[in-house]
């Protein structure tokens, strides 16, 4: 199932003015787990600055550390080196400024669309009226207001993760952090998706991290790409391999010259660091 | 009419072995077969008997002795115990479950315990019971409280545990405290797993129904049935069995519709 790729509902009213609460700050990452053939370290010495309201996505093989960065930022994981801070504050536990988008979405199945959404809302003590509203608003931007009673068990991946996206962006983060989000939908909701990513960036003002396997979904999104090399399975720990910016004016194209150009040196990165460090 | 067209054929098949049934239970009285186990069907009362004696159970007037009309006082007293010794079992083991799927300081603790206290059955439990509580409704309801605790446990248990660890992370992120995620995600995740160990626990309340109410009770459909024996009635006894089937069948149904009734649309129970 594909949906049409323009269901621009309404837009966003710029909730979150771009401030320091959407700054992110690695430094000297590291993390090892305890497994039972011993310590693994799965990545370690990262340095990474994202500014507020930033596009950061982050590419590189399989194992070099992408999720454990993404995770230790949600504050599901503890890292054990280094500085992790979001605007301006260490990070212990996950928390609502900080919104994530699964690539399994990780809807909960006994609440309908419009619960879901507004469940952040509600969690934070925002009366139900106002949650109520705030979700309805967030269900029109993404396009499911005719779905909002439904169950996520009801509907398709692409809309699916519509919802999981619009229940984050109902909790205003400050921070967007997802790993493959649209990993799992076919080619052309996939697009579709991009196009409103894209639209939601700049409209909420949101700091977002993407990861991905899809160097053209890195390029047509991002502001910077960040590649990462290594992994626990290449004897190295994973790193940043390079951060490469991307530097396209206006509305980006796929299909020209020198957004494939961008798109080659950053294959060539990622295949480069495939094996070596 | 084609939508109850495959369920009507369903519904026919299941009707037509029970007639065939019993076809066979009436051939086999008046032919006195004797089957497998050394069987004697001639020692039983034919269907139709036991039909009449069933209507008598009921409403009376057939036979108007002091069985006639008894039923409901019978299912009555035998419905309350079994309700109360489900109920308590549920109170106990849905919140001992969840504790224990979630807390791996709970588990350790209580793990050996249920353990070497799951596989004693009922019936090796009635000598003692009889002698630490007495003949009574208690001791029945003690049976079926400890018998309807297991399966409710650990279907509780293993419901939980089985929880998805990115929807307890979906919660957290979104804003849910620690303590809240028990109750806004793990206890509806695991809810079709609680009400499949319910179904269980209910079931077994009957089966154990007829043991407790074996010994010193005088109203109840096991101390009926128990009587019944004792009088030498085959066809009490038949009866007594048929009422007992049917109320369980029939507690099932209306525990599962009372849950749909409840959740409404939410897909918390499993298709039955
Ligand atoms: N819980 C864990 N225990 C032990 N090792 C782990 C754990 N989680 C991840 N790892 C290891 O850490 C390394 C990085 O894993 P991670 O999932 O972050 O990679 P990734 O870049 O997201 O890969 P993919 O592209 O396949 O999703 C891998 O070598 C992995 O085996
Ligand atoms: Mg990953």
């Amino acid at each position: 199932m594909t949906e049409k790729t323009a269901t621009p509902g309404a837009t966003v009213r710029p909730h979150r003015v771009v401030d320091e609460s959407g700054r992110v700050l690695l430094q000297g990452v590291g993390k090892q787990y305890a497994t039972r053939r011993g310590p693994v370290d799965a990545v370690a010495d990262v340095d990474l600055e994202v500014a507020p309201g930033e596009f950061v996505a982050v590419v590189g093989a399989s194992g070099c550390g992408k999720s454990t960065l993404l995770r230790i930022l949600a504050g599901f994981e503890r890292h054990t080196a280094g500085v992790v801070e979001v605007g301006g504050r260490p990070v212990r536990r996950p928390g609502p400024e900080r919104g994530v988008v699964f690539q399994d979405y990780g809807l909960f199945p006994w609440l309908t669309v419009a619960e879901n959404v507004r469940y952040g809302p509600r969690q934070r003590r925002m009366s139900r009226t106002a949650a109520k509203r705030r979700a309805a608003e967030y269900i029109e931007i993404v396009g499911l207001t005719r779905f909002a009673d439904r169950y996520p068990g009801e509907l398709s991946g692409g809309m699916q993760q519509r919802v999981a996206i619009a229940r984050v962006l109902a909790n205003d983060p400050a921070v967007l952090l997802m790993d493959e989000p649209f990993g799992a939908l076919d080619a052309l909701t996939r697009t579709s998706m991009q196009h409103e990513l894209r639209r939601l960036h700049v409209e909420t003002g949101a700091t977002v991290l993407l990861v991905t396997h899809s160097i053209e979904e890195a390029v047509y999104l991002a502001d910077r790409v960040v590649v990462m090399a290594g992994g626990a399975s290449h004897g190295v720990p994973g790193h940043v391999k390079e951060v490469v910016p991307v530097t396209l004016a206006g509305e980006r194209d796929v299909n020209a010259p020198d957004f494939n150009a961008v798109e080659r040196q950053i294959a060539a990165l990622v295949h480069a660091g495939v094996g070596a460090g | 009419m084609s939508r109850w067209g495959p369920a009507a054929g369903r519904f026919a098949l299941g009707a037509g072995f029970i007639a065939f049934i019993l076809l066979m239970w009436d051939l086999g009285v008046r032919g006195e077969w004797v089957l497998l186990f050394d069987i004697k069907m001639g020692f039983l009362p034919p269907p139709v008997d036991v039909a009449k004696l069933l209507w008598d159970f009921a409403f009376g007037g057939v036979y108007d002795d002091a069985f006639s009309g008894s039923l409901w006082g019978h299912l009555g007293a035998s419905s309350l115990r079994v309700l109360a010794g489900f109920g308590l079992a549920a109170a106990l083991a849905i919140p001992l479950g969840v504790l224990m799927g979630r807390f791996p300081l709970v588990l350790a603790t209580l793990d050996p315990a249920v353990n070497l206290f799951r596989p004693i059955p009922a019936t090796a439990w009635v000598p003692l019971v009889l002698l630490i509580i007495g003949f009574g409704s208690q001791a029945t309801i003690f049976l079926i409280t400890i018998s309807a605790f297991f399966p409710i446990l650990l279907n509780t248990l293993s419901a939980t545990r089985e929880v998805s660890p990115r929807l307890v992370e979906a919660a957290l992120m979104l804003g849910t405290r620690p303590i809240g995620v028990l109750l806004k995600v793990v206890v509806p995740a695991a809810t079709p797993g609680i009400v499949s160990g319910l179904r269980i626990g209910l079931g077994l309340a009957w089966v154990i129904l007829v043991l407790g109410e074996s010994n010193g009770i005088d109203t109840g459909l096991g101390s009926m049935i128990m009587l019944a024996r004792e009088q030498v009635r085959t066809d009490r006894i038949v009866v007594g069995m048929i009422v007992i089937g049917v109320a369980g069948y029939l507690s099932d149904r209306l525990l599962v519709l009372g849950l749909k009734g409840a959740f409404g649309r939410r897909p918390l129970v499993r298709a039955s």
